[in-house]
């Protein structure tokens, strides 16, 4: 009991973060940026989508971001921020060749290989595209290996799409099913209006309920009515995955600011299949 | 059963000698601003030799005894958390440069720490806190440091705080029965003052036998025996932990929670003196050049707003949401996460409460109001 473990070897150490420095980047909307990140020394920092990274400003702070490009790409990485606090709006305001530093990848990403052969889902409101980009970049990648797959993604306002590029490419692919709304239109959009719940009726004929995997991330109340509307059609709850967003500070399961319930969102989230946090759904504050 | 040894109370300052001569830095209990206090002890005359404590809920005084007891009291406000996982703490220094950032662990060599008195309930606190910073999948190398370089003396509890201690109900005292190098049981009756050994672990034995002592006769085992004998038996307080999880999760919307949160000030004292409590922020100091910088681990409290604030604002803002969130982790979702209770039974939640709200009666609370519902179910 009096040595537990022997003192870790150098180097392992979980807090310090790599060294990255910026390589492009691209403004999605008025206070959103994609950053691309390149490691130095070439190493990348292979992850899954819907993992997150902690990204470390010199003399700021870290936060953590969910990784948003594709996944299997040596020494790069992409994150979309939003100016939010502090560290997020020094994040913004990066340029090429900045510092930053990276920690990760932390956490359990979507559930891809239990997806092939199924329908894929993909439900995004908001920002909360950024982490299903980077799964729907490797789904695509393998498309063969999964059967329809459709994507919903509702933004407050035209201007606050994301991967306008993406997104256009993405609709004109046949084997691609997407939808695109905003809650409030400008003169010019000719899209729909409406919240992202409401697409899915549009869609019933793409997916096969029982043979369905959903892929979830946005505003909790936005997650929350999705979820109503899947099981109304018989999506199963272990076959509806959100991401769970939470303050972190450490996000190596130690810290405890993000537990929800039973849960530390680092370690057992981000992405967690909505059949263990059904229990704890309705519970408000928790 | 291991062998027991004798080390007259007059002998207790060549322990100290011999575990300085060891290199350890000695830390544990000394009186310093009307408590018991865990610090660095230069000698066996910095013990609170001749003290005694009183604990309710929301109320601790000392007491002068008119004898030389050496451990005649309760567990005080600091635990060894202080130590092992201290309060406020330099992960890494960051230094910018024309090529870009070096960044560094503290080089500084850690003193090896003796924690001279650490009772049943911190030592079951301690084991709590491997789980929880050794078990993985990361492992925190700050305390796996201190904590693999540390000796513990256990001393088995002769005193105990009747309204406040309930480690025999949480099966976590008053005996220590692992995770110590030596364990002491105070003997004192008239005429007698000795300290029955028990040796944990073989650097325990290598210090003691540099200490005068002598084997144990039998009727000073049988004396030890009965000093934690008569502490378990007094000890009236319980907290009844079968079912209790799955009653906490089953009551997250229970009345009970309005009720404690109308006297909880939420100011965290119950988390700071938690020998379990281990979460942490971090901060960053920059320096006025603006080129080196330290990120800072401080030791957190959930009864903030700050501690789940997300996306621009706190998750859990009614003081309601905050209790229960550190009442269901430390007696629920503990158990879940790290395969034990959070709760070792040390009751210092409880005496430093400032409006004494008392752990085993909210649990109590919530669970029979979850067994009255399943009767009327």
């Amino acid at each position: 009991m009096r040595e537990p473990t022997g003192a870790p070897p150098p180097g392992a150490n979980p807090y310090i973060p790599v060294p990255f420095r910026v390589s492009g980047r691209r403004r999605e909307t008025a206070d959103t940026v994609t950053l691309r990140l390149r490691s130095p020394s070439g190493d990348g920092l292979p992850f899954e989508p819907g993992q997150f990274m902690m990204l470390y400003v010199f003399g700021v702070g870290e936060v953590p971001v969910s990784a948003s490009g594709a996944p299997r790409r040596a020494g790069i990485l992409e994150h979309t921020v939003r100016a939010v606090g502090p560290v997020t709006r020094r994040l913004v305001a990066l340029r090429r060749g900045d510092w930053v530093g990276v920690r990760g990848p932390f956490g359990r990403g979507w559930p891809l290989a239990l997806a092939e052969g199924f329908d894929v889902l993909i439900v995004a409101g908001g920002l909360g595209l950024a982490p299903l980009r980077s799964a729907l970049l490797q789904i695509l990648a393998q498309r063969d290996r999964y059967r329809q797959v459709t994507v919903l993604y509702g933004a407050r306002s035209p201007a606050d799409l994301l991967y306008r590029l993406d997104l256009s490419r993405w609709q004109q692919r046949p084997d691609l099913e997407l939808r695109v709304t905003v809650d409030r239109a400008d003169e010019r959009w000719r899209g729909q209006i409406g919240v992202v719940p409401a697409l899915i009726a549009q869609v019933e004929r793409h997916f096969e309920p029982a043979r369905t995997v959903a892929l979830v991330c946005g505003p909790e109340v936005m997650m929350r009515f999705t979820v109503r509307e899947l099981q109304k059609r018989g999506v199963p709850d272990d076959l509806i995955y959100l991401s769970l967003e939470r303050n972190m500070k450490c996000a190596l399961g130690l810290c405890g600011h993000c537990q929800f319930g039973p849960a530390f969102i680092c370690k057992d989230g981000p992405v967690m299949p909505f059949s263990r946090l059904a229990p704890f759904s309705e519970i408000r504050e928790l | 059963m291991s062998e027991l040894s004798v080390l007259d109370s007059r002998d207790l300052p060549e322990l100290f000698a011999a575990l300085q001569r060891h290199g350890f830095r000695v830390v544990g209990p000394t009186v310093r601003d009307g408590a018991i206090v865990y610090d660095e002890l230069v000698s066996a005359a910095d013990l609170p030799v001749g003290w005694s404590d009183e604990q309710e809920a929301a109320h601790y005084r000392l007491k002068r005894r008119d004898d030389d007891a050496v451990f005649a009291y309760a567990v005080g406000p600091h635990s060894w958390k202080r130590f092992l996982h201290p309060s406020s703490l330099t992960l890494w220094r960051a230094r910018r440069t024309a090529a870009g950032v070096t960044i560094e662990t503290p080089a500084e060599e850690l003193p090896r720490l003796a924690l001279f008195g650490v009772r049943s309930c911190d030592l079951h606190a301690i084991a709590v806190l491997d789980r929880v910073l050794l078990g993985g999948p990361f492992v925190d190398p700050y305390y796996a440091e201190r904590r693999s370089r540390a000796f513990i003396v256990a001393v088995n509890c002769g005193h105990f705080s009747p309204s406040t201690c309930f480690c025999v109900s949480m099966g976590t005292g008053p005996k220590a029965t692992f995770g110590f190098d030596l364990a002491l049981t105070e003997v004192f009756e008239p005429g007698r003052h000795v300290f029955v050994v028990e040796v944990g672990t073989d650097e325990g034995a290598e210090v003691l036998r540099q200490v005068p002592h002598r084997a144990a006769e039998p009727w000073e085992r049988a004396a030890a025996d009965r000093v934690v004998e008569t502490t378990a038996a007094r000890m009236g307080r319980r907290l009844e932990t079968a079912g209790l999880k799955e009653a906490l999760y089953a009551n997250l919307e229970h009345p009970r929670w309005d009720d404690v949160a109308q006297r909880c000030l939420t100011c965290g004292n119950c988390t700071m003196v938690c020998p379990t409590c281990f979460c942490f922020t971090v901060e960053d100091r920059t320096d006025l050049t603006g080129t080196v910088t330290e990120r800072v681990r401080r030791l957190d409290v959930c009864f903030t707003t700050e501690f789940t604030y997300t996306a621009g604002k706190p998750l859990r803002q009614s003081a309601r949401s905050r209790y229960r969130q550190w009442l269901t982790h430390k007696l629920g979702s503990w158990l879940d996460q790290f395969g034990v209770s959070g709760c070792v039974g040390c009751g210092r939640c409880i005496t430093w409460c400032p409006v004494g709200i008392d752990i085993t009666e909210e649990a109590a609370a919530i669970r029979s109001a979850s067994e009255l519902g399943e009767r009327t179910r």
